[in-house]
C-alpha cells in the first residue's frame, strides 16, 4: 500500500486549482473456487487497486477514479476532475467535512485476520468440496446442485484530505455458500445458504452450511399456490432484514433531500410498532459492516434510527446533512460516482418471542422464506414482492408455497409489526430476527 | 481528452500497454496450449463517464477508468479464471499460470477448436463516441431535459436527470489462434420525476440510449419524450388506486414489457444451466413450452442496440438465435464452455461484466416475433383485467421457473376498456407454462427504449428487450385490492 500516492494525488489536485480534495486507495486481492457434483467449476484469483478522486473548485465540485497508477493516468485524473468540476454548478453545501471532526487514532476493530495466510487453490477447493458434498449426502431427493463457492479476499484502504489527513486501515473477508438443487416426482427446487466472516475461525463449518442448504431446498418440494388473502406473514430473519434495508433506504440522505421517501417530515414521529428499534453500527469488533471511520474521515458509531418506534435518527453524510440543516450521522461511503450514503451493521433488536412461538400464533399465514423482484417503492412505501415459503395452519407449518406475492406498504406493514423474534445473529450486515407482520394481502390463485 | 473514435484493439493495446497479438500467443503458448481444452486472455479498457443534474443544477460529474486482463484456461468443466488490472507482460504470463494450475488435475488432450462463426459484424461505429462529446453540450442537455420536465406539469417538484456515457475498448485472443477486438459505445440518458399534491408524492422515470453517439438524444428531440413520460407517470400514479389481488387476465402494452420474456423464458434457456440440468426448461427441447402464436429470438445482431455486440465477450459474431418457435422449444443461448460440453455451436452470447469477469451464456436483446392481431382489439377482447405499460425489474428462480416483474404503470381494463391507473405491483408467473395462456399476439413488436441491464452471478450487463402488445390468461397480480 502506498498512501504517498493518494497524497500526491490531491498535491497535483491543488496545483491545478482544487480548493479542497479527499481520495480514497483500494488495494485488494481474492481467490475463490467453486466445485459442482464434486468437480471443479471454477477457480479464479485476483489483485485489484482503485485511486478514487473526489476535487473541489470553490463549491463546485467532481469525482474521478482509475485502476491504473502509473503516473501518466494519475494526472489524467487530477486533471479530468478538476475539468470536471470547473463544469459543475457551485453548490453553497458542498465541501469537505470539518477537519476538527476527523477521526483521531483509528481503532483496531478486529477486521482483518493476520493469522490466515492466503489460501492455496487447493485449499479452496477442499472446502467448497465439503460444503457440497453435505448438502448432496443429506438426502437422496438432493440429485442435482447449483455448486458450492468459498472465497477469502484481503483489502487495504487509504483515505486522505488535502487538510493533510491520512489514516488506512486493512480488513479481510472470508465466505461460503452452497446452492443445491431437491428433485421429486420431476419438480425441481433450489435454495441456498451462505456464511460470511471477517476471519476464518469465524467462518461456519461447511458441512454444517451445506446440510442448511439442502434442509432449505427440500422443504420447498411440493409447493404449491394459495388462495388469495389477507392473513398474517411472518417473515423469517433472512426476508426480514430485506424490509430493514428498505427502510433504511428511505431514511438515507439523497432520498430525503430529494423528496423521495416516505419517510420525508417523519423524524420524531411514529414509523412502526412500539417493538421495532432499529441501530446501524459500525463498531461491533469483526463484524462484516464495521469500518473504522466512514468515506469522509468520520468516525463510525452506533446510530439509533427507530426507537420503540419513534423515527429518531436519518443517515446523512456531510453534503446531505448540510441540505437537511442536520449533522453528518457518519453514514458517508465511497461509490463510483463520489460519496454517497451507507449502512454499517443495520439491525433490528431483538423481542423475546422465538420463532416457534411466532408461528405458533398464525391461525391462517404465511411463512415467508425467500422474496423476488423489485417491487418496492421507496418514495410511497407501497409494497409487492414475490414470495416462496410455508404455509401456517392452526399455528403448525405446513406445505410449501410458491408462485404468491405479498402486498402492502412499508409503514403499515412495519405498523402492523405484532412480533418480533429473539433470534437476532449478525450473519450479514443487515440482519433482523424473525418478525410477525399483523396482516398483508397473499395474491394466488 | 482522449481520441478513441478511430481506434483499433491492436494497436491500442500495443501502443499503450506494449501488448501485441504476438505476446498474446506467446502467452498462451507456453502457458497454457496442448494442457487445456480451451483458453483466451481477454484485455479491457474502459471509459466511464456520468452526469447527474438535480435541483436543476448539474451536481454530480465524474469519470472513470478501468482497465484489466482475465486469463481463462478450461478442461473438461473446469475453469481457471485469473485477472489483473496491471498488464504487464510478467502480470499476464503469472496469471496465466494461475489459470492454469486446476487443468494441470484434468485429464485432457489438446485444445479443441470452436469454429469461429462467420465476422465480426459492425454494429455501432461512431465518428464521435458518446464519451468524447463536448462537456458543455451535454451539460446543456440536462439542463433542457430539467426545464422541459418542470414545465410538463406544475406538479413535479424534483427532477434527477442523468446522463452515462461509456466506451469500451477489448481484445480477445483465443487458443485457437485467433484475435478479435471490438471498440463498444454506449450512451444513456435517464430522467426522473417526482411529483406532489395534497401531500400525496409519485415518482416517474423514463430514458433511452444505445450504442448510439450523444446526438442521437437530439435526433428529433427524443429527450423531450423522455421527459414528458417521467412527468406523465408521477402524474398519473398521484391518481392511481389499490391494484387488484390474485389471478387475472393481463394486456402487456409493447416494448418494454418484454422483459417477462427475460424472466419467464430467457434465463432459463441460457446454456449454463441446461447444460447442469438445473432449468425449468432443461431437458424440454423440441417440446412445447409456449402458443403457438409465440416465437421468441435473441438477436445480437440489430445495429445501434445496447444489447448488440458485433462479437461476444469470447470473440464469438453474435448471431440472431430462435429459442422459441411457434410455440415449440428449438434453441439456447451458448458461450464456448457450454456449446462445447453439449456438442453444440456457440451462438455469440459469451457476456461478461468486465475483465475481473469470467464470461458466461446471457441475452443480448430478447423480443417475441409480432402476430396478427390489432392491439385496439386485444384490449377490447378483455372483459375484466390488468394492462401493463411499464415495468420496473424483474427476477426469476431458474430452477423451479417462478419469475416475476413489476409494473409501474399499469390500468384496469373494465368491460375491454382501460379505465383506472393502478399502483405499482408485481407480476408473478410459471415460465414454462404462463406463455402457453397467451392467447393474441399484437402485430405491434416494439424494442425497449434502451435502458436495460440484467444481473447474473453478481455480473451486469447490459441488455434489451421487445414485445408486441400480448394477452396472458390468468395471471397472477400482487395488489392489495382484494
Amino acid at each position: 500500500m502506498k498512501p504517498e500516492v493518494l497524497v500526491g494525488v490531491l498535491a497535483r489536485a491543488a496545483a491545478c486549482g482544487a480548493t479542497a480534495a479527499d481520495g480514497y486507495l483500494v488495494e485488494d486481492s481474492h481467490g475463490s473456487a467453486s466445485v459442482r457434483l464434486g468437480e471443479v467449476e471454477t477457480v479464479t484469483h485476483a489483485r485489484q487497486q482503485r485511486l478514487s478522486l473526489r476535487v473541489f473548485v470553490g463549491r463546485a465540485s467532481a469525482a474521478a477514479s482509475t485502476s491504473d497508477l502509473s503516473r501518466a493516468s494519475l494526472e489524467r485524473v487530477v486533471d479530468e476532475a478538476t475539468r470536471l468540476a470547473r463544469a459543475t454548478a457551485e453548490d453553497p453545501h458542498a465541501g469537505l467535512p470539518d477537519p476538527a471532526e476527523l477521526i483521531g487514532e483509528v481503532p483496531d476493530l478486529g477486521l482483518e485476520d493476520r493469522s490466515a495466510a492466503e489460501a492455496t487453490p487447493e485449499a479452496r477447493i477442499a472446502i467448497a468440496r465439503a460444503c457440497e458434498a453435505a448438502a448432496l449426502a443429506a438426502d437422496p431427493r438432493i440429485t442435482n446442485s447449483e455448486g458450492a463457492e468459498y472465497s477469502d479476499g484481503r483489502a487495504r484502504y487509504a483515505y486522505a484530505t488535502s487538510h493533510g489527513f491520512v489514516r488506512g486501515y486493512a480488513s479481510t473477508a472470508f465466505s461460503l455458500s452452497a446452492t443445491p438443487v431437491a428433485v421429486q416426482d420431476g419438480e425441481m427446487q433450489r435454495d441456498y445458504w451462505y456464511s460470511s466472516a471477517r476471519t476464518r475461525a469465524k467462518l461456519e463449518d461447511a458441512a454444517s452450511v451445506g446440510r442448511t442448504a439442502a434442509v432449505r431446498a427440500l422443504r420447498r418440494l411440493g409447493a404449491r399456490k394459495v388462495k388469495t388473502a389477507e392473513v398474517p406473514v411472518v417473515f423469517d430473519p433472512e426476508t426480514a432484514a430485506s424490509l430493514v434495508r428498505a427502510l433504511a433506504g428511505a431514511a438515507s440522505g439523497p432520498s430525503l433531500y430529494r423528496r423521495a421517501s416516505f419517510l420525508l417530515d417523519r423524524l420524531g414521529t411514529r414509523v412502526a410498532a412500539p417493538a421495532v428499534t432499529i441501530v446501524d453500527d459500525g463498531t461491533i469488533p469483526g463484524a462484516l459492516g464495521s469500518r473504522p471511520f466512514d468515506g469522509e474521515g468520520l468516525a463510525t458509531r452506533r446510530t439509533a434510527i427507530v426507537q420503540d418506534g419513534v423515527l429518531v435518527s436519518y443517515l446523512l453524510d456531510t453534503y446531505s446533512a448540510r441540505k437537511l440543516g442536520l449533522a453528518s450521522t457518519h453514514h458517508a461511503a465511497r461509490d463510483g460516482a463520489g460519496v454517497t450514503v451507507g449502512t454499517t451493521n443495520l439491525m433490528l433488536l431483538p423481542g423475546s418471542a422465538s420463532p416457534e412461538e411466532l408461528i405458533r400464533s398464525v391461525r391462517r399465514g404465511l411463512y415467508v422464506t425467500e422474496l423476488i423482484g423489485f417491487g418496492v417503492n421507496g418514495v410511497t412505501g407501497d409494497y409487492s414482492r414475490g414470495a416462496c415459503g410455508l404455509w401456517i395452519e392452526n399455528g403448525e407449518l405446513g406445505h410449501p408455497v410458491e408462485e404468491v406475492t405479498v402486498a402492502g406498504n412499508l409503514l403499515e406493514m412495519f405498523a402492523a409489526i405484532d412480533g418480533v423474534g429473539n433470534d437476532l445473529t449478525l450473519r450479514d450486515r443487515t440482519a433482523s430476527p424473525t418478525l410477525r407482520v399483523g396482516r398483508m394481502v397473499v395474491a394466488g390463485h | 481528452m482522449e481520441d478513441l473514435a478511430r481506434t483499433r484493439p491492436e494497436s491500442f493495446f500495443s501502443d499503450r500497454f506494449n501488448i501485441t497479438s504476438s505476446l498474446l500467443d506467446r502467452v498462451l503458448g507456453s502457458n497454457l496450449l496442448g494442457k487445456v481444452d480451451d483458453a483466451d486472455i481477454y484485455l479491457e479498457y474502459r471509459i466511464n463517464e456520468e452526469l447527474q443534474l438535480e435541483e436543476g443544477t448539474v451536481k454530480k460529474a465524474s469519470r472513470h477508468v478501468s482497465q484489466g486482463a482475465g486469463v481463462r484456461a478450461q478442461a473438461g468443466t473446469r475453469t481457471g479464471y485469473a485477472h489483473t488490472d496491471d498488464m504487464s507482460i510478467t502480470n499476464l504470463d503469472e496469471a496465466a499460470r494461475q489459470a492454469r494450475a486446476i487443468a494441470d488435475r484434468a485429464a485432457t488432450s489438446a485444445v479443441v477448436k470452436v469454429a469461429a462463426r462467420g465476422r465480426p459484424h459492425d454494429l455501432y461505429a461512431l465518428a464521435e463516441p458518446p464519451v468524447a462529446a463536448d462537456l458543455g453540450r451535454k451539460l446543456e442537455l440536462l439542463r433542457q431535459v430539467d426545464a422541459a420536465t418542470r414545465a410538463a406539469d406544475p406538479r413535479v417538484r424534483q427532477v434527477i436527470v442523468s446522463l452515462t456515457s461509456e466506451e469500451v475498448v477489448m481484445l480477445i485472443a483465443t487458443a485457437s489462434g485467433s484475435t478479435v477486438g471490438d471498440v463498444r459505445p454506449l450512451t444513456r440518458l435517464n430522467v426522473t420525476a417526482i411529483a406532489e399534491e395534497n401531500g400525496r408524492r409519485e415518482i416517474g422515470s423514463h430514458g433511452g440510449g444505445g450504442r448510439v453517439a450523444f446526438d442521437w438524444f437530439l435526433e428529433g428531440e427524443r429527450w423531450r419524450r423522455y421527459a414528458a413520460e417521467a412527468a406523465r407517470q408521477a402524474t398519473l400514479k398521484l391518481r392511481a388506486v389499490d391494484a387488484p389481488a390474485g389471478a387475472t387476465t393481463v394486456v402487456l402494452a409493447p416494448g418494454w414489457p418484454g422483459i417477462l420474456l427475460h424472466e419467464a423464458v430467457g434465463h432459463g434457456l441460457e446454456g449454463d444451466f441446461n447444460r447442469r440440468g438445473t432449468s425449468a426448461f432443461a431437458g424440454r427441447m423440441g417440446q412445447k413450452v409456449a402458443s403457438e402464436l409465440v416465437t421468441v429470438v435473441d438477436d445480437g445482431t440489430i445495429p445501434s442496440r445496447r444489447g448488440s455486440l458485433n462479437v461476444d465477450d469470447e470473440g464469438t459474431p453474435t448471431g440472431r438465435t430462435v429459442l422459441i418457435e411457434r410455440g415449440v422449444l428449438v434453441g439456447y443461448m451458448q458461450d464456448r464452455l457450454n456449446a462445447r460440453l453439449m456438442g453444440m455451436q456457440p451462438t455469440g452470447n459469451g457476456r461478461r461484466e468486465s475483465y475481473a469477469h469470467p464470461a458466461l451464456p446471457r441475452m443480448t436483446n430478447t423480443f417475441m416475433l409480432a402476430g396478427e392481431d390489432d392491439p385496439e382489439d386485444i384490449v377490447k377482447s378483455v372483459r375484466r383485467g390488468l394492462y401493463a405499460v411499464t415495468f420496473g425489474g424483474g427476477q426469476v428462480d431458474i430452477t423451479n421457473g417462478r419469475f416475476v416483474f413489476s409494473a409501474n404503470e399499469a390500468w384496469l381494463i373494465e368491460d375491454g376498456r382501460v379505465t383506472a391507473p393502478v399502483k405499482g405491483a408485481s407480476l408473478i408467473g410459471a415460465g414454462p407454462e404462463a406463455l402457453t395462456r397467451v392467447t393474441r399476439v399484437g402485430r405491434d413488436l416494439a424494442l425497449d427504449e434502451g435502458v436495460g441491464t440484467c444481473g447474473k452471478d453478481g455480473q451486469s450487463v447490459p441488455v434489451g428487450v421487445g414485445l408486441p402488445t400480448l394477452r396472458i390468461d390468468d395471471m397472477t397480480v400482487g395488489g392489495t385490492a382484494v
